[in-house]
């Protein structure tokens, strides 16, 4: 049953989240906010506004998605869930790679239409918005799941969540990279598309390598 | 189908918290780990669960070391740890319904449990709102949900009332009749006939 197992989890996040609705709102209302303070804090040109709108939408998501994964997996390894999972006949990758998913479903999939109305609030052309919304599907996934990685480990080691973020935030410049890149490449009316492909191919490594990585260090925290 | 566990070793740090620890345990047998605060017992059980590796020796279960047959051990097994695995914002169902997704029998259904440990009246209540014996009652009620051979338990009797150690004790007795095998740390006295107990001491 692999192709149930991965809903498993993922659908019990969708129950634990309509409960407890507040705490699933916070990251973006916590993105909206970050959003804001850069026209605040810059000179209020809408040229320059206008330039650095994708870097401010992709940096925000980016603190955003940090927020959220903050303690992902604490409440479960805490509670003794986990070794249930550990103990259960599916495959314990699977039915992570369900939980996260559904934490991308739950968290990033509202923050990905707010973002929309919010860079055209920045002035960012129109041209460029498909663009940015494409690269934020394809970029989301991969930063919810490598954050998830750290997450685990920190959570098992019972390291402080400052130490995640310090572990993670470097694995995320390529992705910022990439993504920027091609949402200015679409602005100036060039083609985006090696970006993306380039996107698309992080995101392909890290959906299959991640939940390994994800249940072999929940695994490593166990047996402390 | 056997539990063998041979000149294990376990140490904590730099102290040793048991040496050349061997011990069989048969089918309709109940291993009652007893010893002071801090002395291995979750340790240990962990070790027999495969959750943690010992320092040297090993488990074997049906004659095979128990990393090789972990994937086969897994599914004859039920884990019941000092916490109760509930989530405190899904109801008594709905957490009984996620082991049963996650159980390996396809058979297995969720009303008995919730019968046998008197939670119909609470099985839309959070678990939040349930007070420590009730989440307790609904963690072991948990076991006797899709076939096993094998429980592990860390403490089960914490926090029960009169009834409910008697129910478990009266559940345990079944388990044991008809051929599973329990590992069980404890501190609490335990009316289950002596012919199933096996006592082992863990002392510093």
């Amino acid at each position: 049953m692999p192709e149930l197992s991965f809903f498993i989890l993922l659908q019990r996040e969708f129950t634990i989240a309509s409960r407890c609705t507040q705490q699933f709102l916070l990251p973006v209302f916590f993105f909206c906010l970050v959003v804001l303070l850069f026209p605040l804090g810059l000179s209020p040109s809408p040229e320059l506004i206008q330039t650095i709108a994708p870097g401010i939408i992709w940096v925000a998501t980016l603190l955003a998605v940090l927020f959220s994964l903050d303690n992902l997996f604490l409440e479960d390894f805490e509670d003794g869930f986990i070794e249930l999972l550990i103990f259960s006949p599916c495959s314990l990758p699977v039915l992570l790679a369900g939980k996260v998913s559904g934490l991308w479903l739950i968290i990033i999939a509202p923050l990905l239409a707010i973002s929309a109305l919010l860079s055209v609030f920045l002035g960012l052309p129109v041209e460029s918005l498909s663009t940015l919304m494409i690269s934020l599907l394809l970029g989301t996934p991969i930063l919810m799941f490598v954050g998830a990685i750290a997450a685990a480990l920190t959570t098992g080691t019972q390291q402080n969540s400052m130490l995640s973020t310090l572990l993670i935030l470097p694995l995320y410049i390529p992705v910022l990279i990439f993504a920027s890149s091609a949402v200015q490449n679409a602005a100036t009316g060039l083609s985006a598309s090696p970006q993306l492909y380039m996107l698309s191919a992080l995101l392909v490594l890290t959906l299959t390598l991640a939940p390994v990585a994800i249940s072999s260090a929940l695994k490593i925290g166990l047996s402390q | 189908m056997t539990l063998c566990v041979e000149n294990l070793n376990c140490w904590r740090g730099k102290q040793a918290l048991f040496e050349k620890l061997s011990f069989t345990l048969e089918p309709k047998k109940l291993l009652l780990v007893e010893g002071s605060n801090g002395c291995g017992k979750t340790t240990l059980l962990k070790i027999i669960a495969g959750l943690r590796q010992p320092n040297g020796g090993g488990v074997r279960w049906k004659q095979k070391q128990l990393n090789e047959v972990f994937d086969d051990y897994k599914t004859q097994l039920k884990w019941l740890g000092h916490n109760n695995a509930l989530n405190r914002n899904l109801s008594v169902r709905e957490n009984l319904s996620v082991v049963l997704k996650l159980s390996s029998s396809r058979d297995a259904d969720i009303e008995t449990a919730i019968q046998k440990f008197g939670l119909s009246s609470q099985q839309h209540t959070l678990v939040k709102q349930l007070s420590a014996g009730m989440k307790r009652r609904l963690a072991i009620a948990r076991l006797i949900i899709g076939r096993s051979s094998v429980w592990i338990l860390d403490e089960p009797q914490t926090s029960l009332d009169k009834a409910g150690i008697k129910l478990f004790e009266s559940m345990t007795t079944d388990f044991l009749d008809q051929g599973g095998m329990v590992v069980m740390a404890s501190h609490q006295p335990l009316s289950i006939q002596n012919e199933y107990i096996q006592r082992l001491s863990l002392s510093r």
